[in-house]
């Protein structure tokens, strides 16, 4: 058998990321692989709310380590988020890449960016996006 | 009471709609700046100086007053929600206060904050009046040694007293007293430091000065550590307390005043003294009532240093007003702001502007007011703007920053002089002077050598002339005192650094120092 299969979320403690993080973990067990969670911050706004604090980030291992998969958890902070999940994804060599979509109206988008569109241009796997249950 | 009648007066001219429409326009704007954390209130009242630049006197003023108190009320929020004190007098504030927002108590903390420097503001406004009009009577009369006597003080106090290392302090000062000299000698009309460039000789700016120096440096500042791990700020609902958060809280109020004015009002400037008694105070009273909640997040501990920051904020209008003379950074500011409508400060401003110092006293208290009224709602919204992204943040800042330098003398060379400034901005912080004795010695500095001159030509160019009155003498050894005592008092006491570092405080300067 060739190598155990990668798979990267973007994850950010919010209900777009828990989508992405539940997808992900789905998709592993399916395929028996592991799973890469990248948490990233542009870190140049003194709060960001999808950069997990310490306790955050105990209950995500918390909720993985029951999962019983093989679990990788980074953080990063650089220019771009879209960016630096890709740059896990490489590093990795990710078989897949899962992300939380967020509705965004087109104004919002130019205004803002957008990590989802940086991710799916840029990835040189499949990327799934997912979308949280309303 | 006849200063009553003339604060009435002030009223009266302050009082219109177009006049209340500025004060909450500077509310708001002030508390916009406030919050951001790395920008106290000197920099939001530097910053929005050309804001008023368009106005009459009497509208400028109320609006100014506005900016100031909204960014001192700017500076509490962020100290409470994110434990950044943007400046050495919130350090005492974002001690019990972080602590209280922690514990879910963030909307009394905030209340406790707001309503405590509503009521030392009004209080601490109200004793200005009574006391700023009776000092000048007085200070008319001192002659040109005492008042050197005086400037050397305030400078001393400043520097040597307040920051942490009097070396950086005094690099510091006299950075500030060089850059004062830049321009025409204003008795023989030769000029100095200005590298024959005519535009030099006009001297610089006191606004371009502020402004490169605090806004200017620290967007620089702030660029080259543009990415830090983002904190989380605590949610926040609308402010309110109950009974027993007031029962717990006037005393502290009140003894916080109590603490602040003096030391505002008299040349010893500065809240990070006052502030850092304040809580000791609240400390020991608490533990002798036997329900000492230090270090859990006790109400006392932001009320009071919130109230004596205040107090002694309007403390320093004392010396401001009746004296000419500046102690904070702040009170510097506004200094050159009076000066930038052609105001003498000294002695005979309230004689000879009375309509203009009331209408500003006026102007204080109604935007105390104001605050109050609108920013306890608001503090949820406030809360907000950390969140933007720093970049877009500090491009508008810049934008202010450009547009006020420009505006002081429509010349493109003082933004050339804005850029200078602000990379001696940037590299004061990097190598940890403190801003303040610069911009009051580039302030005081022109002041002080026209005393320095008028003392030495009564004496006929004795030096012996500086000490020729008794109250120069007096202060000479006061001097004497504010240099020695520190050295002694280091040696007895730890300093309210050193305390807040042992209480594992993380402030904003530290990060500054680094």
């Amino acid at each position: 058998m060739s190598k155990q299969v990668t798979i990267v979320v973007g994850w950010s403690p919010d209900r777009y990321g828990e989508a992405a993080l539940a997808r992900a973990v789905e998709e592993a067990r399916l395929r028996s692989g592991r799973v890469v969670v990248v948490n990233a911050t542009r870190g140049d706004a003194l709060v960001d709310d999808r950069y997990a604090d310490e306790e955050q980030l105990a209950r995500l291992t918390a909720g993985l380590a029951e999962s019983g998969l093989e679990v990788d958890v980074r953080r990063s902070m650089g220019a771009d988020v879209g960016d630096q999940v890709l740059e896990v994804a490489g590093d990795v060599s990710a078989d897949l890449v899962v992300i939380g979509l967020r509705r965004r109206t087109p104004v919002g988008k130019l205004l803002m960016g957008s990590v989802a569109q940086r991710i799916l241009l840029g990835a040189d796997c499949a990327v799934l996006a997912v979308k949280p249950p309303h | 009471m006849d200063n009553l009648s003339l604060l009435m007066d002030g009223f009266g001219s302050v009082l219109t709609p177009q006049n209340l429409l500025f004060a909450c326009i500077g509310v708001l704007l002030g508390t916009f700046v406030g919050v951001l954390p790395g920008i106290g209130p000197a920099m939001a009242v530097a910053l929005l100086l050309p804001v008023t630049y368009g106005l009459d006197p009497i509208g400028a003023f109320i609006m100014f007053a506005g900016i100031y108190y909204g960014g001192m009320y700017g500076g509490s929020t962020t100290s409470i929600l994110l434990n950044t004190p943007g400046e050495s007098a919130s350090v005492m504030t974002a001690l019990e206060g972080n602590l209280m927002a922690r514990a879910g108590r963030a909307s009394q903390a905030l209340a406790t904050a707001a309503i405590g420097s509503f009521i030392a503001g009004t209080i601490g406004t109200l004793l200005v009046v009574f006391f700023a009009p009776a000092l000048a009577s007085v200070a008319v009369e001192i002659g040109a040694p005492s008042y050197f006597a005086l400037m050397v003080l305030a400078m001393i106090m400043v520097t040597s007293v307040l920051g942490g290392s009097p070396l950086r302090g005094f690099i510091a000062l006299f950075l500030g007293l060089t850059i004062g000299l830049v321009g025409l000698d204003l008795n023989t009309g030769q000029p100095r430091l200005s590298f024959d460039q005519p535009l030099l000789a006009d001297r610089i700016d006191v606004v371009v000065v502020a402004v490169g120096i605090f806004a200017l440096g620290e967007a620089l500042w702030v660029a080259a550590h543009l990415r830090r791990s983002p904190l989380h700020v605590i949610p926040v609902g609308r402010p309110w307390m109950d009974r027993t958060d007031l029962r717990r809280s006037w005393g502290p109020w009140l003894r916080g005043t109590a603490y602040g004015f003096p030391f505002g009002a008299l040349p010893a400037g500065g809240a990070e003294i006052p502030t850092f008694l304040s809580y000791l105070t609240e400390k020991r009273i608490a533990k002798r009532k036997g329900v000492d909640e230090f270090g859990k997040g006790a109400i006392e501990g932001v009320a009071g240093p919130e109230a004596a920051n205040n107090a002694s904020a309007a403390g320093t209008f004392v010396p401001l007003l009746a004296l000419g003379l500046p102690v904070t950074a702040t009170s510097a500011v506004m200094l050159a702001a009076l000066q930038g409508y052609g105001i003498e400060p000294g002695p005979g401003l309230m004689t000879d502007q009375p309509e203009l110092v009331w209408a500003l006293l006026a102007s204080l208290l109604i935007g105390n007011a104001l605050l109050l009224v609108l920013n306890l709602p608001l503090a949820p919204v406030w809360a907000k703007l950390l969140r933007i992204p720093r970049p877009q943040l500090y491009a508008g800042i810049l934008f202010f920053a450009a547009l006020g330098a420009y505006a002081a003398n429509l010349q493109a060379f003082d933004l050339f002089l804005l850029v200078l400034l602000g990379l001696l901005g940037l590299a004061m912080r990097r190598f940890g002077l403190p801003v303040l004795p610069l911009v009051l010695g580039v302030i005081l500095g022109p002041l002080m050598e026209f005393r320095l001159r008028e003392a030495m030509a009564i004496s006929g160019g004795e030096v012996s002339g500086l000490w020729s009155e008794p109250l120069a003498v007096v202060i000479y050894v006061v001097v004497a005192i504010a240099v020695v005592a520190p050295l002694v008092l280091r040696r007895v006491r730890p300093a309210p650094a050193a305390v807040a570092e042992e209480l594992d405080i993380h402030t904003h300067d530290e990060e500054k120092v680094r």
